[in-house]
């Protein structure tokens, strides 16, 4: 009971400061990448929409199959499979960076800097490397 | 300080958090991560060997056993991750409690659903009919 009313006056929650929202930070590369990983998070999780799609078309026939093949091949298709194989990509290569740090590794400031730059670098290139490789299987772009 | 306490009545923490479950949610957050890199690498290399072939092939290849199991683990694994996850982004901003169980119960259904249509999805794939 007096733990539970402690803070509170006359039954309603006394002001108390709050901490400060991401906004009142000056923005920095770690910060940025730390955002970016929750936000492909995000993301990958609606994208799981778009693989039960494709193995549910799959299996029910050439007519649902051909559906997805459409849907992949225009542009807005184009734009999202490549949205998504960045945000699978990031969000990999952000999850090893934790997992990293998890060890109590790489966290000086030029390490953290360092790993939150090859996690950019590394997810735009791994992108784009799975790309060229997905044109050369289906050769070449249509 | 009288009448303040600083430790936290214990009928309060144990095995309570704001999901009301414990810190296991951390480790198999963890567990799961580790298991998604490997297949993560064998999905995509699943999807790029696939990609241009004719719907018989696809359906073969699918099907085939080193391809589903891997397929079918992927699935599970990141489901059980992506739920954890959209939990703890639910509870980062999701303070109302109405709304709070409202969109946890519509995460557990989403996931739900997806991993059973993808899991079934292969199964019909490696099996038939």
């Amino acid at each position: 009971m007096s733990e539970l009313d402690a803070g509170t006056t006359a039954g309603r929650r006394a002001a108390r400061p709050l901490s400060p929202h991401l906004q009142v930070y000056k923005p920095t590369l770690t910060m940025m990448m730390s955002i970016a990983h929750r936000i492909t998070g995000a993301a990958l999780y609606v994208g799981m929409l778009l693989l039960a799609w494709w193995l549910i078309a799959a299996a029910s026939g050439p007519a649902a199959y051909a559906n997805v093949e459409w849907f992949m091949s225009t542009l807005i298709g184009r734009l999202v499979l490549f949205g998504y194989t960045w945000a699978l990509m990031h969000h990999m290569l952000g999850g090893i960076r934790h997992l990293i740090w998890d060890t109590l590794h790489g966290l000086q400031p030029t390490e953290r800097e360092l790993l939150a730059m090859a996690t950019l670098i590394g997810s735009i290139a791994l992108t784009l490397l799975l790309w060229v490789l997905g044109y050369l299987a289906m050769g070449g772009p249509r | 300080m009288k009448g303040a306490r600083m430790s936290t009545p214990a009928r309060r923490v144990r095995g309570l958090g704001a999901a009301h479950s414990g810190t296991g949610h951390f480790w198999h957050q963890r567990v799961t991560s580790v298991a998604g890199i490997p297949l993560t690498i064998a999905l995509v290399v699943i999807v790029i060997s696939l990609l241009g072939r004719n719907h018989a092939a696809v359906v073969q290849i699918l099907g085939s056993p080193l391809v589903a199991i891997l397929t079918l683990l992927f699935i599970i694994n990141t489901a059980y991750h992506m739920w954890i996850g959209m939990q703890e982004i639910i509870l980062d901003y999701v303070h109302e409690e109405k709304w709070k169980l409202v969109s946890l119960m519509a995460n557990t259904f989403f996931v739900v659903v997806i991993a059973f249509a993808s899991v079934y999805a292969v199964l019909k794939l490696s099996f038939g009919v």
